[in-house]
């Protein structure tokens, strides 16, 4: 048997392997070299997490250096690894959700002159995850926190010639660096304040932080540290207000929305909170911040679903919606139901995105959902799997998202800090809200009149980007007459694999994860807070759960909407566009999407190009330049352009002056004597 | 340790090598004083080789010394010696030299002997600035190494070169005049020393310490340069030919910081202490100023010539938070700024030699016609908006780790970089890059060639080393940079 350090690293090196292969390599091994390479790296990788949670599983965990990055100031900045029950959740979820997008990404990119460079990005991205999860210090864990993001830049701007591609990349990757940015004072702070980078040192000291004021500004130390930390998971995970980026990341190709911008990357910010549960469970004022943010942004975002007919910014605002509901678990303690939902969400919002994907390669990459319509006929594997993860979605009893997302509304019910009554209503309705968008586009996907094919009727589904030119290639649609067509096996298959997990594995882990033993020693609850607790006493069992949960007001709500959303789209399509007609206020307010980026457009981006300017041209320019420099350079010059009225160059004048200055000096002489 | 004159050959091997390859003449010899002048830079850099491989990391006491009298009446020795403060930079620069000779290859084709000489001649006399031990040798070396630059820029340079060679040759000649007075007040109250190592220990009384300070801070200052005496950098740069912007940004500016280290902090630890706000605030203004300041440039150059004012406040902020994370970030910062910088300028000179522009808004779409060039170009972007695994995080991230050590609101204002940073980089990254072919030049843009591939390939794998594994270089610091703080952390009033 190979020693299991070698297993660790290779995990995250195996992917590495194939993106650099792919990446520098490309044009040696080809477009079937390449995607054999990646495709080997991730399935290699997902194989060795198998075995490593058996290992994790049998109860054996790791946490070891694997190289010293550097020394300084006494303090060690490594690289290392931390295996235990939670990281090793995440790999199986990362490499698994990797290995089938690495598979879909086959057909999706098929045409597409980027091949290579697209799978070489997408390991790159695995490796980057990977590093991240399986971090045991904040060294390596910013490493991969900006590792990711890079890639996520990289990968929205893949197709480089659209301007919306790259106006969204640099978007995202500035607005994740503001967060980083608090992200990297919370290291800062506890750098400065333990001396160590490493996890489990600092969580050692967390009682003695607790305590500690800050020098210079005497605020609570730990409270400060958590929330600059949190910051950053507001970057990395879309919270309001640093959610900005995301809707605009469904530039990038299908495949990234799916496996980056739903189902790991973004996650990130909340596995980072779990992970730190030893210090977020002994600041309440920081658990109240989370809280309060997260319900903010699972109902506010779940709202702006509403309004989309881009079928992937639809999926898009339901994942910032599901992020908020990860971050509200966060909030009341229920960490394992966090972790637990991003679990299934990466399931359920991977086959989301993949299946939209789907519908989109089958509209010729058209993704206007005003043009589809009764696609169920034409695409049956994708509207099967795209019916499912929807249930899923919207918490449909026995599905996966059913235990995740109510246990999740069960812990905000019982937790008593500030701010859960205001996210229990939050959470509530977003029930209702996630059901009534995601029926809404299941219907008008895959029910109903088929609308496509009829050119005249080609809505511009690039509307809401007025600043930008619209985009005219990739953007193709269906001719008259065309007919949608089902998908090749290579997306098809992933969409099917996905949909196993989307159903079940809420069922047969939701014991283990959520009130069993797995997270034992890894997520810590303090024992002034509810979390799980109380659910815990209730339990019993998943059956008995999914038909309490019949009974229960969320599963009311989730039907209701589905029912609306079919009463409004399928019955009398009539009535959505009397509604907009009635409330335009509101109508408008979501669809400029309560005008933040308009916000940041005028204030941040043109407040620093003004600022710029202002200093440059004033301060540089006027002051320093024109003033100072010039203006001591102009009083020479004047100095000298006096003292030349006496160089003339004409000897009788020197002889002139020399007699004068004789004629002083020996007035000046005789007068002293 | 070996008998052999190492600094010496450090010095002198790119000083007579560059004169050998003046002596070939005219520019029908121009081949020849190509190949000699590459031949030159590569000795210069072979001979720096055992400083680093034979250097003691236990030690913090100067090592490869060198002590021969010079002027006898006035106590003025040839004294050369490095410590973890110097060291680095003798190798950097010999290293930069090579890629400097590669760069001038093609596009220089007149007075070719010259130029390549200039850069030969300035680089071991840089070599110098960073190994003299003696006052008066610093201060010869320093002052020399103003004369080539001017005249890369005054000859070689574009349209507005001559305002801006006398510019940068008036900024830094006022401010060492300013240092040559300091220089002799010392040697006077030290009882006739100019060995800087004497000077470390003598004991100064706090008035003439802090004008002491002032004098340097003035004459490092134009050289690092500091807001508000940065204004000779843009312009300077944007005149400068390719080879001679790199010289200024990798080593030039790090003259000026590295005199921080070996003169003021040691020297006069009381008024560095009692004057640390001032040059904080310098160091921030210049941080968050500079990248606001830098996100609105038109011209590329002048884009990273602010960056590098905005990456040089962290060299001055680092030193000044009196802690080993700050000075040991300040220093690899110095480094990388090295690599980056160097790095940055040489990409813009492959786009300016093709389309002798450096406005921004002349470009777009580059990546269509020169894709190789495009993913090089992206990493050094990248690390100079400080992305982790680039050597462009390793100093920042120590300095903003030694700020709020130091102070919360301090690192708070430094950290501000990684939003500002990012901003300018990529902004201009997707303006001449990214995006549809522009026009028909960038249409006609060739990739870049073999000989720009390895200059390229060479400073790609040291920022991604420095960044992968900066430990060898961090360890060669550690002895002198604590030996450093526990000096000035003595008075000596």
């Amino acid at each position: 048997m190979m020693d299991m350090q070698t297993l660790y690293l290779l995990v995250p090196l195996a992917p590495l392997a194939g993106a650099i292969l792919a990446g520098l390599f490309g044009k040696q091994i080809g477009r079937a070299g390449a995607h054999i390479v990646t495709i080997l790296g991730v399935a290699v990788a997902f194989a060795l997490s198998v075995v490593i949670y058996q290992d994790v599983a049998a109860g054996n965990t790791f946490n070891g250096t694997v190289y010293t990055w550097m020394q300084a100031g006494g303090i060690n900045f490594e690289v290392g690894f931390q295996i235990d029950s939670l990281t090793v959740m995440m790999m199986l979820v990362v490499t698994f959700v990797s290995l089938m997008v690495h598979i879909y990404t086959i057909g999706y990119m098929s045409e597409d002159p980027g091949y290579q460079r697209f799978f070489s990005y997408i390991s790159l991205f695995t490796f980057s995850m990977l590093m991240l999860v399986m971090s045991n210090n904040f060294l390596q864990l910013f490493f991969g926190w900006e590792a990711v993001g890079l890639v996520s830049y990289l990968l929205i701007g893949f197709w480089y010639e659209r301007p919306t591609a790259i106006y969204a990349n640099m978007k995202a990757f500035l607005v994740n660096r503001v967060g980083d940015f608090g992200f990297l004072l919370g290291i800062g702070l506890i750098v400065a304040y333990t001396g160590s980078l490493n996890y489990q040192e600092v969580f050692a000291k967390a009682q003695e932080l607790s305590v500690t004021e800050m020098a210079v500004t005497g605020w609570p130390l730990l409270t400060a540290i958590c929330i600059c930390l949190f910051i950053g998971a507001m970057g990395k995970s879309a919270q309001v207000p640093l959610h900005v980026w995301l809707p605009d990341s469904m530039e990038g190709p299908t495949p990234i929305s799916a496996l980056i911008h739903a189902a790991t990357m973004v996650t990130a910010g909340i596995f980072m909170v779990a992970r730190m549960s030893p210090l977020f469970e002994l600041s309440d004022t920081a658990l109240s911040f989370v809280l309060v943010i997260g319900a903010t942004t699972a109902l506010f975002m779940g709202f702006l679903g509403i309004v989309q007919n881009d079928i992937k910014r639809v999926v898009a605002y339901s994942t910032l919606s599901q992020l908020g509901y990860m971050t509200v678990a966060l909030g009341v303690s229920a960490y394992s139901a966090a972790v637990f939902h991003l679990m299934t969400h990466a399931f359920f919002k991977a086959l989301l995105f993949l299946g939209a994907g789907s519908v989109i390669i089958g509209m010729h990459h058209d993704q206007d959902m005003r043009n589809m319509g009764g696609l169920r006929k034409y695409m049956p594997i994708t509207w099967i799997t795209s019916l499912l993860g929807s249930l899923a979605l919207i918490g449909f009893p026995f599905f996966s998202g059913f235990y995740s997302k109510d246990s999740i509304i069960e812990a905000v019910h019982a937790s008593t800090i500030p701010g859960s009554s205001y996210a229990l209503f939050c959470v509530l309705l977003g029930v209702f809200v996630t059901a009534f968008y995601s029926f809404r586009m299941y219907f008008l996907v895959f029910h109903g009149e088929e609308r496509f094919g009829k050119a005249h009727e080609h809505h511009d589904h690039h509307g809401d980007h007025d600043d930008e030119e619209p985009s005219a290639d990739h953007h193709h649609g269906l001719a008259p007459g065309q007919k949608p067509h089902e998908s090749p096996w290579v997306v098809t298959l992933p969409l099917v694999l996905l949909a196993v997990p989307s159903v079940l594995i809420g069922f047969f882990t939701i014991d283990p994860m959520l009130f069993g033993e797995w997270f034992k020693g890894v997520i810590f609850v303090g024992d002034n807070h509810v979390g799980l607790k109380e659910l815990a006493a209730n339990y019993h069992g998943p059956v008995a759960m999914a038909i309490h949960g019949l009974q229960t007001a969320p599963f009311w709500l989730a039907m209701g909407g589905v029912a609306v959303a079919w009463f409004f789209y399928m019955k009398r399509p009539d009535i959505p566009a009397a509604i907009q007609r009635t409330f335009k206020p509101i109508h408008s307010l979501l669809e400029n999407k309560y005008f933040f980026d308009r916000f940041n457009e005028i204030f941040f981006a043109g407040g620093a190009r003004a600022l710029g300017t202002g200093l440059w041209k004033a301060g540089d320019q006027g002051l320093i330049d024109g003033v100072a420099v010039n203006g001591s350079a102009r009083l020479v010059g004047w100095v000298a352009q006096m003292s030349r009225l006496f160089q003339t160059g004409h000897l009788y004048q020197y002889a002139f002056m020399m007699i004068i200055g004789v004629f002083i000096l020996l007035t000046y002489w005789f007068n002293r004597g | 340790m070996t008998d052999i004159p190492l600094l010496s050959l450090a010095i002198w091997v790119p000083i007579l090598g560059g004169l050998l390859v003046l002596a070939t003449g005219s520019d029908r010899n121009a081949p020849l004083a190509r190949m000699l002048a590459f031949a030159v830079a590569v000795a210069g850099f072979v001979v720096t080789i055992p400083l680093y491989t034979g250097f003691d990391t236990t030690t913090s006491a100067m090592q490869f010394v060198e002590l021969t009298s010079w002027v006898p009446r006035f106590n003025i020795n040839y004294h050369l010696g490095v410590d973890g403060l110097s060291v680095l930079f003798v190798l950097l620069n010999a290293f930069i030299t090579i890629l400097v000779v590669m760069a001038g290859w093609q596009v220089i084709q007149d007075k070719v002997a010259q130029y390549m000489a200039a850069f030969l001649i300035m680089s071991g006399l840089m070599n110098g600035i960073f190994s003299a031990l003696d006052g008066v040798l610093f201060y010869v070396f320093f002052e020399a190494s103003l004369i080539p630059l001017y005249l890369i820029i005054g000859i070689w340079g574009g349209a507005n070169r001559v305002y801006a060679a006398i510019k940068f040759f008036l900024y830094t000649l006022l401010g060492s005049l300013l240092m040559l007075i300091a220089l002799l007040y010392l040697f006077m109250q030290s009882g006739g020393s100019f060995s800087i190592l004497d000077w470390h220990q003598l004991p100064l009384p706090i008035e003439p310490q802090i004008l002491i300070f002032l004098a340097f801070l003035i004459a490092f200052g134009v050289k690092v340069p500091m807001w508000p005496v940065h204004t000779w950098l843009p312009d300077a740069h944007v005149e400068a030919p390719t080879g001679g912007s790199v010289v200024l940004a990798a080593i030039a500016l790090k003259l000026g910081a590295y005199g921080f280290l070996r003169f003021s902090l040691p020297i006069v630890p009381d008024a560095a202490h009692q004057l640390a706000p001032l040059v904080i605030t310098l160091s921030l203004i210049a941080v968050v100023y500079i990248g606001f300041v830098a996100l609105v440039q038109a011209d590329m150059k002048k884009l990273v010539a602010y960056s590098s004012i905005s990456h040089m406040g962290f060299v001055t902020l680092g030193f000044f938070m009196f802690n080993p994370l700050g000075v040991e970030g300040a220093l690899v910062q110095m480094i990388s700024h090295g690599f980056v910088s160097g790095a940055m300028f040489l990409c813009i000179g492959v786009l300016y030699d093709r389309m002798h522009s450096r406005q921004i808004a002349d470009y777009g779409g580059v990546v269509n016609t020169m894709p190789k060039f495009a993913a090089f170009f992206m990493l050094f972007t990248m690390a100079n908006s400080g992305l982790p695994a680039t050597s462009g995080f390793v100093g920042e991230f120590m300095v903003v780790l030694g700020a709020v050590q130091y102070n919360f609101w301090i690192g708070f204002v430094a950290a501000t970089t990684l939003i500002l940073g990012a901003a300018y980089s990529l902004w201009m990254y997707k303006r001449v890059v990214f995006g549809k072919i522009a026009n028909k030049h960038v249409a006609e843009l060739e990739d870049i060639n073999g000989r720009e591939f390895a200059f390229l390939a060479i400073l790609a794998a040291c920022v991604l080393a420095m960044g992968l594994y900066p430990f060898p270089f961090t360890e060669v610091m550690h002895a002198s940079v604590n030996e450093l703080l526990r000096h000035v952390a003595v008075s000596k009033l």
